[in-house]
């Protein structure tokens, strides 16, 4: 197995999801993966640039890809939406030559598209379960910790570009949580869209698409929500409060990056894993 | 009787769809499936399906005028599950550009001018700085006091920071990827 990555944090997992980076570098390091970040990275583009410009959604991407292949290794993306406008780049790149030559031009590097874009959990999905569970501790505290597991909308979709798991029912990180020692629940609401990049402009839009995510999860009895992207995990996290006022509801459910709720059962402090950062506090003991 | 309004189908228009698109968008049977699945179309003026429609009848106003693509959350729901592999989302995207091409005021300014803010920031600082970004948000949608709260309390948390991660050499490299990008765009 290949255990060394070119690393690629964008730009959510240095600001808002801090707490996404940290726990996903400690978590690598105990299962023997090392990460290289890319240097000189620049911003993927996410929703604004593919509004605006489909050359420029490409070109982003694919500057960063290009910085990669000087580094002779794969690329791991954490964040679902850098990871999508990635995979976008690279099937693109494969598909319309006329845009290919526009994008190195724009670029100005020759670019062999021979990186493969992985997803945290991909790689993790890749370690045998019982390399996972001889890391997780005796006395870890929340093996009753009932989770239920968001993909949202861009790690799966739309298929041929991401060829991540299945389309409407992934079960990639309810294996890697699971055989970390989670109680894991099914759910209806695994693939449906949080309001991604409306945080800040729809937030209406926002409230209304988690609160029904908020709701099934409650319906079937989670202590809390696993996600594996930043902007999921903002709009999930910080608007519980903003849709208790809106719907009259109570929500208290603590959303954890899955790298989190992988470091708590290996023995790491809920501080070491930025648990502190969260807005909706976690109530229960890990 | 309710007046009916008379739509003149815009050929021009059809071919700029056609040459742009890069979808087939004659694909389209009506099935519907696309806005079945779209968590947006609540806060649509037309479903996704009407407007494949509205764009294969070539009514251009309608189209470009439309709250349906600003209100896309680019979720690819109905790209993926389209019966007939019409690429929706990416209309969508398209239809944004083009409106702003054509000049027309986007009807959901908030979404229009948060992606430019983003932009903006991206250009100039090759990475994206949230505080400085939803200053100049602030500036411009002159919503001051909108999620004030929210952001101090983030900003307590340390997920906002307060000095943008600047590098000459990176704001460079964008500033040409953007700068070469938009003068291909004109040229296509
Ligand atoms: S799902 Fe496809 S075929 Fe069906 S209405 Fe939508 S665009 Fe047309
Ligand atoms: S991509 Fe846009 S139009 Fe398509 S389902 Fe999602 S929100 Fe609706």
């Amino acid at each position: 197995m290949n255990t060394k990555y070119a690393y690629y944090p964008g730009c959510s997992l240095h600001s808002t999801g801090a707490e996404y980076d940290v726990s996903f570098k400690k978590v690598a390091g105990k299962l023997g993966v090392e990460l290289a970040e890319v240097p000189g990275w620049v911003c993927c583009g996410t929703s604004p640039a593919h509004s605006a410009s489909h050359l420029l959604s490409i070109a982003l991407p694919v500057k960063n890809l290009s910085l990669v292949e000087t580094m002779a290794k794969d690329v791991v993306v954490p964040c679902a939406a850098c990871y999508s406008r990635f995979k976008f780049a690279t099937y693109e790149m494969g598909h319309d030559n006329k845009l290919a030559e526009d994008v190195k031009e724009v670029i100005g590097s020759s670019f062999q598209n021979k990186v493969k874009v992985l997803h945290p959990l991909e790689i993790f999905a890749q370690i045998p379960p019982d390399a996972l569970k001889a890391q997780v501790k005796e006395n870890h505290k929340d093996k009753a910790l009932k989770v239920v597991c968001y993909y949202g909308c861009l790690l799966t979709r739309p298929p041929k570009v991401m060829q991540f798991d299945d389309v409407e029912y992934p079960m990639t990180m309810d294996k890697v949580l699971e055989n970390t020692g989670y109680q894991i629940l099914d759910w209806s609401y695994k693939t449906d869209c949080c309001g991604a990049s409306f945080a800040l402009s729809e937030t209406d839009a926002v409230l209304t698409l988690t609160q029904k995510i908020l709701k099934n999860a409650k319906e079937v009895g989670a202590d809390a929500i696993a996600v594996a992207c930043p902007l999921c995990h903002a709009n999930l996290d910080t608007r519980q409060t903003d849709i208790n006022a809106k719907y009259n509801t109570d929500y208290n459910i603590p959303i954890y990056y899955f790298t989190q709720l992988m470091g708590l059962a290996f023995g790491y402090s809920p501080k070491e894993m930025g648990v502190n950062k969260h807005l909706t506090e976690a109530t229960m003991n890990v | 009787m309710p007046t009916q309004a008379t739509v003149m189908p815009d050929a021009k228009f059809l071919k700029q769809m056609d040459d742009k698109i890069k979808v087939n968008v004659n694909l389209c049977f009506q099935c519907r499936k696309c806005s079945a699945g779209c968590p947006m179309a609540y806060a649509m003026d037309y479903t996704p399906a009407q407007l494949i429609h509205a764009i294969r009848l070539g009514l251009k106003d309608i189209v470009i005028n439309s709250k349906t693509m600003w209100m896309c959350s680019s979720c690819q729901t109905c790209t993926t599950r389209c019966p007939q592999e019409v690429d929706i989302a990416r209309v969508m995207d398209t239809v944004k550009i083009l409106a702003v091409a054509e000049g027309i005021k986007p009807p959901v300014s908030s979404v229009h001018t948060f992606n430019k803010a983003a932009l903006r920031n991206i250009k100039w600082l090759g990475r994206m700085y949230e505080l400085g970004m939803i200053g100049d948000l602030k500036m411009r949608t002159f919503e001051f006091f909108k999620d004030m709260g929210l952001g101090m309390k983030m900003f307590m948390k340390g997920k906002l920071k307060i000095i943008p991660s600047v590098s000459p050499g990176r704001t460079l490299t964008t500033w040409k990827i953007f700068s070469r990008s938009a003068k291909k765009d004109r040229s296509n």
